[in-house]
C-alpha cells in the first residue's frame, strides 16, 4: 500500500503523541512557575506512545507519506525498543541529581523530540528521509550531551560529538549522492530494483558509495573505526542521556543499518538467507568491522577506571556482538541481533541506573567509589549491578546469555567459524573488566571515605524492574524471541 | 518418588531462598538451614541408590518437560550408572562440607546461600541429559564458586577467584560452540544427549575431531589436565576449607564426567582415535608431573592440590584404556578421589584453623600434642598412597590393569609414580607430625567433635570401598561396559572385554 498524507496519519499515532508531548511541554513551560512536573508529563507522553505502538492494529505493511516512511513489523520492533529506551531515560532523568538544576522544559522537550527522530530513523524508506532523521537525532543528541552547561566535561563531550557527527554525516550524504547518481533514485525500493538489473552494475562505484554511507551509520551504532566519540560523550553526558544514547540511539542506528543493507540493497533467497549484490563485497567488510569493533571495545575497556567510560567501551564491544547477527546474512542472524538489542537494552540500562544511584549519593563515577559497596549498606544495588554485568558477559540465567546463544547459533549455522572463535575469546576477555566492579563491591572492604548510598525508591524501583527482567527473560524468553521473529518481515512493496 | 531428581537438584534452592529471607538478627540460623537442606538431599541420593536398576545401561528416573520447543530444548533429567555415583558423592560431600563451614564467621547468610546455589549447580550438571540444560548448570556453578573464593578466601583471594573464573569461562565458551555445532549438524536438530548419542554415526569424522577437541579443552580445564591446571593450586590455597573440599571432591569430577557423558557417548569415533593422546598421554603427564610438583611444595594445602592433579591423571589414563577394567577403575577413582581428598583438605583446614599458617616446615611433632588428629591424617595419607584395604588401591589397580593391555608404557610411568606419591606423603607426615614438638604449638587442642564428625564418615566409606568396591562398581559396570562397547564398535574391531 502506498498511503498519502492523510491516510498515513492513522499509522502515525505513536509519533504524533510524542510531538504533542513536545508541544505541550514547551507551552506549559512558558505558563507555569513550578517546572518539577514536566518530567512526569514527558514520561506520560513516552508511555502513551509505547502503548499506542502496542495497540495499533496489525497491518501487513505500507508506505506512509508518499513512500517517505515505511510501516512494517520490523519498524514496530524498533519503535517499541526506542520507546522503552525513552521511558527509561525519562524515568532516570526524574530521579537524577545532575538533571535537577537544568532547564526542565527544554530538556524534556528535546528528549522527546529525539525519540521522535529515532522513530523516523527506524522507519525511513528513502535515503533523504534517512539522512534527515539521522541528522535530527544527532542535533538533539549534541544538545542533550552538553546540557550540563556549567560542567566542562559535558561541554567538551558535546563539541567532540558535534565535530565527529558533522564529518560522519557529511561523508554519508556524499555517499548517498553516489547512489543517487548510479540509480537515479533515493527510494530504497527503486534503488534495489535498479541495482539488481543484470548487466551494468558499476561494482566499484557502488562499493565506494556503500563505504561512505557506512561511515554515517557506523557512527550512530558506534562501531569501529567510527567509535572514537563514544567514550568521551558517554562520560561527559548526564547519566540518563548516556543511557539514552547507549540503548536508544544505538538501536535506531541498527534499525537504519539493517533496513538499508538488507531490504534496500540485498535479496532474500529461499531458506531465510540473504544474498548481497554480486561483486560488491560489503559483507566481508562488515565482518572485519564487527570483529575489530568487539576486540577494540573489549581491549580498551580493560584499562578503564571510570564506570561510565568502562560501560562506554563495553557498549562498543556489545555493538560488535550485535553485528555478528548482521554479518551472517541470514534471517536467523537478524533475529538474533533483534533479540540481542533487546537484551542489551535491559542489561545496559540497568547498569547505568546503578551508576546513577551511586553517583546521586556520592557524586562519584569512578570504580573506587564502589569499594565495599556490599558491606556499607549498598547490598541491593551491588547485587543488581552484578546481575547486569554478568548478563553483559553472557553468563547463563540472564537474558544476555540467551542473546549470545542466539548470536552464536546463527554464526555457527552460517559456518563463520573464525567469527565464532573471535566472539568467544572476546567474551572471555570482557569478563575481566566486568568483574572489576564486582570485585570492588564484594571482595574489598570499605575504607570509610566512600560515602553512603542512600535508598531512593524511584530509582531502586527502576533498577529492580530491570534486574528482574534480566533474570526472568533469561529463563523464559519465548515472548521476546517470537516478537523478534514476527518482526523479520520488511515491507518492500506490493507483491 | 517420581520427581526425585528434580527434588534433589532444587532442594538447596529452597534452602537458599529461606536463608536470604532470614532477618539479620537470626543469621546464626543460616548454617542450620543449610544443614537441613543437605540432609534431604542425602536421603534422596540413598533412595536413588537403593532403587537404581544395575542391570541396565538405560536412563532411569527420567523426567522430561519441553522448555523452548522452537530450539528443541527441554528440561530433561535422568541418571545412569555414571551419574548416580556422582550424585551420591555430591550429596555426601555437600553434607560434610556444610559442617566443615561452621568456622565461617563473616557474612554467613551470603556464604550459606552461595554454598546451596553451588550445590544445585553441581547436582544439575550430573542429572541433566539435555545439553543446553547441562550447560546452564555448568555455568551456574561458576558464579557461587567465584564469590566463595573471592569473599571468604585467603589473602590473594581476588587473584585466585578471577583466575578460576577466567579459565573456566574459557572452557565453557568452547563447550558452548561445540554444543551449537553438535546441534546444527545432527541428523535432527536436538540438544537431547541420549538422542545425540544414538545418532552419533551421523557426524563425519573430521567434524567429530574438531568438536571433540573443543569439548576436551573445556572439560580438561575443570579436571584440571596439564597444561590447563595452573588455576587449581591458586584456587585451593585461597579458598576456605569447605570450598576446597567441594572443589577437589566434586568440581574436578565434572571434567571427567563431561568427557564421559559427551565426548565418549556422542563422539565415539573421535574418542577412539584421540583418547590415547589427550587422555592417555596427558593423563600420564598429570600423574607424574602432579606428583613431582607436590614433592616440591612447602605449603601443605598446595601439596594436596598437586596430589589431586596427580590422582586425577589416573582417571584419565583409565578412560583411555578402552577396557572394562580401565573405565570402571576410572569412575571408581573419581568417587574415591572425592572422598579421600575431601578428608585431606579437611585435615589441612584443622591445622590451619589452629596455627593460621600452612608451612610444612613450620610444624613438627604434632603427634604428641594431637594424637587423634595424627592418626586420622595417617589413615588419609595411606588411603592417598593407595594402600591395599583402602578404596584408592582398588581403583588405581583397576586403572593400571585395564590400561596395561592398551598403553603399557604409560602404565609403567603411572605405576612408578606410586613411589613418588608415597615419598611426598610420608615426607610430609614426618615433617609435620613426627619429631620433637614445636614449642609454639604445645597447647593445641585435638580434634573437636565437629571436626571428627566431618572426617569419620568419609574414613568409613574409604574402608568399606577398600574391601567391598562392588558397592559402587555394581552401579557403574553396566553403563560403563555399554559406553566402552559403543566406543570400541566404531573401530570395527571388537576387542575382547576383560573384566
Amino acid at each position: 500500500m502506498d498511503l498519502g498524507n492523510l491516510a498515513s496519519l492513522k499509522h502515525f499515532i505513536p509519533e504524533m503523541i510524542l510531538v504533542a508531548g513536545v508541544l505541550a511541554i514547551v507551552l506549559i513551560d512558558l505558563a507555569v512557575r513550578d517546572k518539577s512536573r514536566l518530567g512526569a508529563l514527558a514520561l506520560i507522553a513516552a508511555a502513551a506512545s509505547l502503548l499506542a505502538i502496542g495497540l495499533a492494529p496489525a497491518l501487513p505493511g505500507a508506505w506512509l507519506f508518499h513512500r517517505m516512511l515505511v510501516f512494517d513489523s520490523f519498524a514496530i520492533y524498533f519503535r517499541t525498543l526506542i520507546a522503552l529506551a525513552a521511558v527509561v531515560a525519562i524515568w532516570m532523568s526524574i530521579g537524577s541529581e545532575e538533571v535537577k538544576n537544568c532547564d526542565q522544559g527544554e530538556y524534556y522537550a528535546i528528549l522527546l523530540a529525539s525519540t521522535f527522530a529515532m522513530f523516523l530513523m527506524a522507519e525511513s524508506a528513502n535515503l533523504l528521509m534517512a539522512y534527515l532523521a539521522l541528522e535530527f537525532v544527532s542535533l538533539t543528541s549534541y544538545i542533550l550531551t552538553g546540557f550540563l552547561r556549567h560542567n566542562r566535561r559535558s561541554l567538551e563531550a558535546a563539541l567532540k560529538y558535534l565535530i565527529y557527527g558533522g564529518v560522519a554525516s557529511g561523508t554519508m550524504i556524499y555517499g548517498m549522492s553516489w547512489i543517487f547518481g548510479i540509480t537515479g533514485s533515493l527510494d530504497f525500493n527503486v534503488i534495489n530494483k535498479a541495482l539488481s538489473t543484470p548487466g551494468h552494475l558499476p561494482v566499484l562505484a557502488v562499493f565506494i558509495a556503500l563505504v561512505l554511507i557506512l561511515t554515517g551509520m557506523g557512527y550512530k551504532v558506534a562501531s569501529a573505526p567510527f567509535h572514537m566519540w563514544a567514550p568521551d560523550v558517554y562520560t561527559g553526558a548526564p547519566i540518563p542521556i548516556t543511557t539514552f544514547l547507549a540503548v536508544g540511539s544505538k538501536a535506531a542506528g541498527f534499525a537504519l543499518l539493517t533496513r538499508f543493507f538488507f531490504p534496500a540493497i540485498s535479496h532474500l533467497a529461499a531458506g531465510g538467507s540473504w544474498t548481497a549484490l554480486a561483486g560488491v563485497d560489503w559483507p566481508q567488510l562488515l565482518l572485519f568491522i564487527c570483529m575489530i569493533t568487539m576486540t577494540l571495545g573489549n581491549l580498551a575497556a580493560l584499562q578503564q577506571t571510570n564506570m561510565k567510560r568502562l560501560l562506554a567501551y563495553s557498549s562498543i564491544a556489545q555493538a560488535g556482538y550485535a553485528l555478528m547477527g548482521f554479518v551472517v546474512l541470514s534471517n536467523d542472524g537478524i533475529r538474533a541481533m533483534l533479540f540481542y538489542l533487546f537484551a542489551y537494552y535491559v542489561m545496559d540500562a540497568g547498569a547505568f541506573v546503578v551508576v546513577m544511584i551511586v553517583a546521586n549519593s556520592t557524586g562519584r563515577e569512578d570504580v573506587d567509589a564502589y569499594r565495599g559497596l556490599a558491606w556499607r549498606g549498598g547490598i541491593v544495588p551491588a547485587l543488581a549491578l552484578t546481575i547486569f554485568l554478568f548478563s553483559l558477559t553472557g553468563i547463563p540465567l540472564t537474558v544476555g546469555f540467551i542473546g549470545k546463544f542466539y548470536l552464536f547459533a546463527a554464526v555457527i549455522r552460517g559456518q563463520f567459524y573464525i567469527l565464532a572463535i573471535v566472539g568467544i575469546l572476546n567474551s572471555v576477555v570482557s569478563l575481566y573488566y566486568y568483574l572489576k566492579p564486582i570485585q570492588m563491591m564484594f571482595f574489598e572492604q570499605p575504607r570509610g571515605d566512600e560515602g553512603t548510598v542512600r535508598f531512593e525508591a524511584w530509582n531502586y524501583g527502576l533498577m529492580g524492574v530491570l534486574a528482574c527482567a534480566t533474570i526472568v527473560f533469561g529463563l523464559y524468553w519465548s515472548p521476546i524471541i517470537s516478537f523478534a521473529n514476527r518482526s523479520l518481515s520488511f515491507f518492500t512493496g506490493p507483491t | 518418588m517420581s520427581h526425585a531428581l528434580t527434588l534433589i537438584t532444587f532442594v538447596p534452592i529452597a534452602g537458599m531462598v529461606l536463608i536470604l529471607a532470614l532477618p539479620d538478627s537470626m543469621k546464626n540460623a543460616s548454617k542450620w538451614i543449610a544443614v537441613a537442606a543437605t540432609i534431604p538431599q542425602l536421603l534422596i541420593a540413598i533412595h536413588l541408590y537403593e532403587y537404581f536398576d544395575t542391570t541396565t545401561s538405560a536412563v532411569q528416573f527420567a523426567e522430561k518437560v519441553s522448555w523452548m520447543p522452537s530450539y528443541h530444548i527441554s528440561y530433561f533429567v535422568g541418571v545412569d550408572g555414571i551419574s548416580i555415583s556422582m550424585i551420591l558423592l555430591t550429596a555426601l560431600i555437600m553434607f560434610i562440607s556444610t559442617f566443615a563451614s561452621f568456622g565461617i564467621n563473616r557474612a554467613e547468610k551470603g556464604y550459606y546461600a552461595m554454598l546451596l546455589m553451588l550445590d544445585t549447580g553441581m547436582m544439575g550438571v550430573f542429572v541433566s541429559l539435555d545439553f543446553f540444560l547441562f550447560y546452564i548448570f555448568w555455568e551456574v556453578m561458576l558464579l557461587p564458586m567465584y564469590f566463595l573464593i573471592g569473599i571468604w578466601g585467603g589473602p590473594r583471594r581476588e587473584y585466585a577467584a578471577i583466575k578460576f573464573f577466567l579459565y573456566t569461562l574459557l572452557g565453557s565458551v568452547l563447550i558452548l560452540l561445540a554444543m551449537l555445532g553438535l546441534y546444527y549438524y545432527s541428523a535432527t536438530p536436538t540438544f537431547d544427549l541420549t538422542e545425540l548419542a544414538a545418532n552419533s554415526s551421523h557426524y563425519s569424522i573430521g567434524f567429530q575431531r574438531i568438536v571433540w577437541i573443543a569439548l576436551f579443552i573445556g572439560f580438561a580445564i575443570k579436571i584440571p589436565a596439564f597444561p590447563f591446571h595452573t588455576w587449581l593450586p591458586d584456587a585451593h590455597v585461597e579458598a576456605p576449607t569447605a570450598i576446597s573440599v567441594i572443589l577437589a571432591g566434586v568440581l574436578l569430577k565434572m571434567g571427567t564426567y563431561g568427557i564421559l557423558r559427551v565426548n565418549f557417548a556422542v563422539l565415539p569415533a573421535a574418542t577412539y582415535q584421540l583418547a590415547w593422546l589427550f587422555l592417555g598421554v596427558i593423563g600420564t603427564i598429570n600423574i607424574v608431573y602432579g606428583a613431582m610438583c607436590a614433592m616440591a611444595q612447602t605449603d601443605y594445602k598446595k601439596l594436596i592440590a598437586y596430589s589431586s592433579i596427580s590422582h586425577m591423571g589416573y582417571v584419565m589414563l583409565g578412560m583411555a584404556a578402552f577396557t572394562a577394567a580401565g573405565i570402571n577403575g576410572a569412575v571408581l577413582q573419581m568417587f574415591n578421589h572425592g572422598t579421600i581428598t575431601a578428608m585431606l583438605f579437611i585435615l589441612v583446614g584443622v591445622i590451619y584453623d589452629r596455627a593460621h599458617h600452612r608451612e610444612i616446615n613450620g610444624f613438627g611433632g604434632l603427634a604428641q600434642q594431637m594424637p587423634i588428629y595424627t592418626a586420622i591424617t595417617g589413615f588419609a595419607f595411606f588411603a592417598g598412597m593407595g594402600l591395599p584395604g583402602m578404596s584408592a588401591f582398588i581403583s588405581e589397580v583397576l586403572v593400571l590393569l585395564g590400561a596395561w593391555q592398551t598403553h603399557p608404557v604409560m602404565v609403567v610411568f603411572g605405576a612408578a609414580t606410586a613411589i613418588l606419591t608415597a615419598g611426598y606423603l610420608l615426607w610430609t607426615f614426618q615433617r609435620i607430625y613426627l619429631g620433637p614438638l614445636n614449642e609454639k604449638y604445645k597447647d593445641f587442642p585435638d580434634l573437636s567433635f565437629r571436626e571428627a564428625f566431618t572426617l569419620v564418615p568419609l574414613g568409613i566409606i574409604v574402608l568399606i570401598l577398600g574391601v567391598y568396591p562392588h558397592a559402587i562398581l555394581g552401579l557403574l559396570n553396566t553403563s560403563l561396559v555399554h559406553l566402552n562397547q559403543v566406543v570400541l564398535s566404531t573401530s570395527g574391531a571388537a576387542v575382547a572385554m576383560v573384566r
